[in-house]
């Protein structure tokens, strides 16, 4: 047994962290917003250059080829650095659809701009409040054609194109590929909680697209929910851990009533929950990488797990990281509210809790069946 | 990553199963694991003699030198050997104390004559031991312990109270702390010792728990004479060896046992709520995922540290994250079993309430997980000043005479 990434993959990890600590300052996005526009475009092509868009991405198609354990560490490493890029949508989710359900010419006309980040992409699902649902699923795909309205799309300004589901002429939900560049597509900037993840109201009205063959029902869209979760719950993880590095770094150096805070035990009970639960996190995160990397039959439950569990320890941290640095976590200054955002993007990005809750205990109830029988 | 043994741990593992199948039958999958039951002498003939078999063939002090009749072999063979033997129905462990705890401390701090003499009966079954550490006045706070032990020329004379001592009434032998010097400060004015339990003064009174069981004691011990070559470590290096024990007890003090994940899951399922299955309710649910979650963390967490084990590193702190969560989730579970049964919650009925009663047994058995080898509170502390390194608490009488500290009202 070995329930550890391999040596490659953690130097790697390494590397990317020491690149994001000297690279950007910290809060480094609070300031870039300011600029006005989407991203960050000197970064970008520096985490391209490096090799990191396209870790997960084959060879063949212009990545490294290092598999999805290597694409995690840098979810958990982008999760502690926020840099403002379209990592998560263009990577963990645009493509990953594609390298899932796309045809082999589509691989290779947008997997190797992927991977040298001169092409962006994101996913639009959601229509509004709700969870994911086929039912909920009303823009239509005929004749070639797109037409509805998705939102939020995060990253829309960013992206060079959207995978997006829809409806198509059979009833079925497909996925497809938009251009940003297309007659009929608009997008309406919409403010965001997590100003470091910006998004848009994107309308498509007659928008020429392409389907992604693979995708032939919902089930499409739940798996790649499923693969995204555990990159997703990598870069909470990751965040967590900041939030929580970042509360107990200020303890120990801020002095009350004679003595650094850190020193009270209602701050050591606190943070030493907060680390059994971003532990506890971490491990189911790692469970994850195996069946995501393995494409294992425990994949839906080990990326609903990872995804509560990672979530909820994140948003602990977040919160509690405000509260221990008092009035000083409350300012627009300080790098408190950015973990703080994060958390709560991250917690509803693919769904709600009680979503993830239900397929959990659905996906249990199947298992148990199959075992039974 | 991957979860597959290596060709050693394959060929050890089969060794280990074709043992397990030749001397246990393999346990069904309704049997639980006891807890709420005393040991009687019936109980503890069986585990004897299971630990003996054990040591006979092999499979037992995995990492003992051999010339002590251990197997020179690795941690994560104990590991295996402790996965397979816990699909077995197998008579009841009460050699942790033995085995996991005392040996170890006497062959890292011991005379060459005490190991000869105790290493082999502890490790074949044929001596029992317990830990008489805590004290009315002394849990948590270990070090202020009041049993006198003060020296008679070749003897010591020990004179005291111990209590919540596991196991004492059928132990031959026990692990003792007792204050040799109360004129220093705390820490320093410990001596541990061997203490055969046959000793005259030495009197064992059991102690009903919550349930009305009893595997816990209280030992008086009223004059014991114990001869100076019974002495573990110097006088005065109590403290010294009392924490290198408890770092032993940190390997073998895991996971609470007891109803988990899957049978709070398999309740919610037959259970009926409102004419559907408890298993569809979204409060029901919302539990139920957060305990799935919480055994699923340990689980994997349990396989992290097993790869730094088997790569040679040694598990610190940390270890002390299965124990806290898990005592806890065991408690909410049992709770949480006896809720939803409804009006019928309260009946212990073996023959009525579901599986045996186990969740009424776990509920009350639980809170001693909680308090037992570290509290919460404790495990917290330990996380927060080992891991986390933050300062430790204020301690007002760390470095006063033992004497002079102010004592409670009692
Ligand atoms: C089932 C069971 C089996 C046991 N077996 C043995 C045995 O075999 N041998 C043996 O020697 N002992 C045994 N014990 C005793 C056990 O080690 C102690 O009960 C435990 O260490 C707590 O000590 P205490 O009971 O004196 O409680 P106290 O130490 O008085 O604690 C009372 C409360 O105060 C809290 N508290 C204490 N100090 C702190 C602190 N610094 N910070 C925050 N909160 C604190 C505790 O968490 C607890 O909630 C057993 C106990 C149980 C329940």
């Amino acid at each position: 047994m070995n329930f550890e990434f391999s040596e490659d993959v953690t130097a790697m990890r390494e590397e990317v962290k020491r690149f994001l600590t000297k690279r950007l300052p910290t809060g480094a996005v609070r300031h870039q917003i300011e600029t006005g526009d989407a991203f960050d475009r000197e970064l970008w092509p520096e985490l391209a250059g490096m090799g990191w868009l396209g870790v997960a991405i084959p060879e063949a198609y212009g990545g490294a080829g290092l598999g999805h354990e290597a694409l995690c560490m840098i979810a958990e490493e982008i999760g502690r650095a926020l840099p403002f890029v379209p990592f998560s949508s263009s990577i963990f989710l645009a493509a990953q659809a594609i390298l899932e359900f796309g045809s082999e010419a589509q691989k290779q006309k947008y997997l190797p701009g992927l991977a040298d980040g001169s092409l962006i992409g994101t996913f639009a699902l959601a229509e509004g409040a709700g969870d994911p649902s086929p039912d909920a699923v009303r823009t239509e795909f005929a004749s070639g054609q797109l037409t509805g309205r998705k939102l939020p799309v995060f990253e829309a300004a960013a992206a060079h194109f959207a995978v997006v589901a829809a409806r198509s002429g059979s009833g079925e939900i497909g996925l497809f590929i938009a251009g940003f560049d297309a007659e009929g597509i608009a997008r309406e900037t919409l403010a965001t909680l997590d100003i470091g993840r910006p998004a848009a109201t994107v309308t498509f009205t007659c928008v020429a697209a392409e389907a992604l063959p693979q995708a032939g029902n919902w089930s499409a869209v739940t798996r790649l929910l499923d693969q995204a979760a555990i990159l997703f719950a990598f870069e909470a993880v990751g965040g967590a851990q900041a939030a929580a590095a970042m509360a107990l770094d200020y303890a120990k150096s801020r002095y009350a009533f004679g003595r650094p805070i850190a020193a009270l035990q209602a701050l050591k009970h606190k943070l030493a929950d907060i680390y059994v639960a971003t532990e506890l996190a971490r491990s189911n995160a790692y469970f994850g990488a195996w069946a995501l990397e393995a494409n294992a039959p425990e994949l839906p439950a080990a990326a609903a797990a990872a995804r509560i569990s990672a979530n909820e320890a994140f948003f602990e941290a977040a919160k509690e990281n405000i509260q221990i640095h008092g009035g000083m976590g409350f300012t627009w200054e300080s790098d408190c509210h950015l973990y703080y955002r994060r958390a709560k993007q991250l917690s509803g990005n693919l769904g709600s809790a009680r979503y993830w809750r239900n397929r959990l205990i659905d996906r249990l109830m199947t298992q148990n069946q199959t075992a039974a029988a | 990553m991957d979860f597959n043994d290596t060709p050693e741990e394959a060929a050890f593992r089969a060794e280990a199963r074709a043992f397990l199948n030749a001397n246990a039958v393999l346990k069904s999958e309704h049997s639980r694991t006891s807890g709420s039951r005393a040991f009687n002498a019936e109980d503890v003939a069986l585990s004897k003699a299971w630990q003996g078999k054990k040591a006979e063939a092999g499979f037992a002090g995995f990492h003992w030198p051999k010339k002590y009749g251990g197997r020179e072999g690795t941690q994560m063979q104990a590991i295996i050997f402790a996965q397979e033997e816990e699909k077995y129905l197998v008579p009841p462990g009460i050699f942790n104390q033995g085995v996991g705890m005392a040996l170890p401390t006497i062959m890292s701090c011991g005379t060459q004559a005490q190991i000869d003499r105790y290493a082999r009966p502890a490790l074949f079954g044929e001596e029992v031991w317990c830990q008489l550490f805590s004290e009315p006045a002394a849990g948590s706070d270990l070090a202020g312990l009041r049993t006198r032990g003060a020296r008679d020329g070749d003897d010591w004379v020990v004179n005291g109270q111990k209590v919540w001592t596991s196991n004492a009434h059928f132990s031959q032998f026990a692990m003792l702390v007792a204050r040799s010097n109360p004129d220093v400060p705390k820490h320093q004015g410990l001596t541990f010792f061997i203490l055969d339990m046959a000793t005259p003064g030495v009197d064992v009174r059991r102690i009903k728990q919550i349930s009305g069981t009893s595997n816990f004691c209280e030992v008086f011990l009223t004059d014991v004479r114990i001869p100076d070559s019974q002495r573990l470590g110097a006088v005065g290096d109590g403290w010294k060896v009392a924490m290198t024990m408890l770092a032993n007890e940190r390997f073998t003090v895991g996971q609470a046992e007891g109803p988990d994940f899957d049978d709070i899951f398999r309740l919610a399922k037959l259970v009926m709520l409102d004419d559907a299955p408890a298993v569809n309710d979204a409060a029901v649910r919302e539990k139920l995922v957060n305990w799935f979650c919480q055994a699923q963390g340990l689980k994997y967490t349990r396989l992290r540290m097993q790869t730094a084990l088997s790569r040679g590193k040694t598990p610190g702190p940390e270890a002390s994250i299965a124990k806290l969560v898990s005592a806890t989730k065991l408690q909410e579970i049992a709770a949480f079993g006896v809720d939803l049964l409804g009006q019928a919650g309260a009946v212990m009925d073996s023959e009525t309430a579901p599986f045996d009663a186990w969740f009424q047994n776990a509920l009350l058995y639980a809170p001693g997980k909680r308090i037992a080898g570290g509290t919460d509170e404790i495990l917290r502390n330990i996380i927060a000043e080992r891991v986390l390194k933050m300062p430790a608490d204020m301690r007002v009488d760390k470095d006063m005479p033992f004497n002079k500290i102010p004592a409670g009202p009692r």
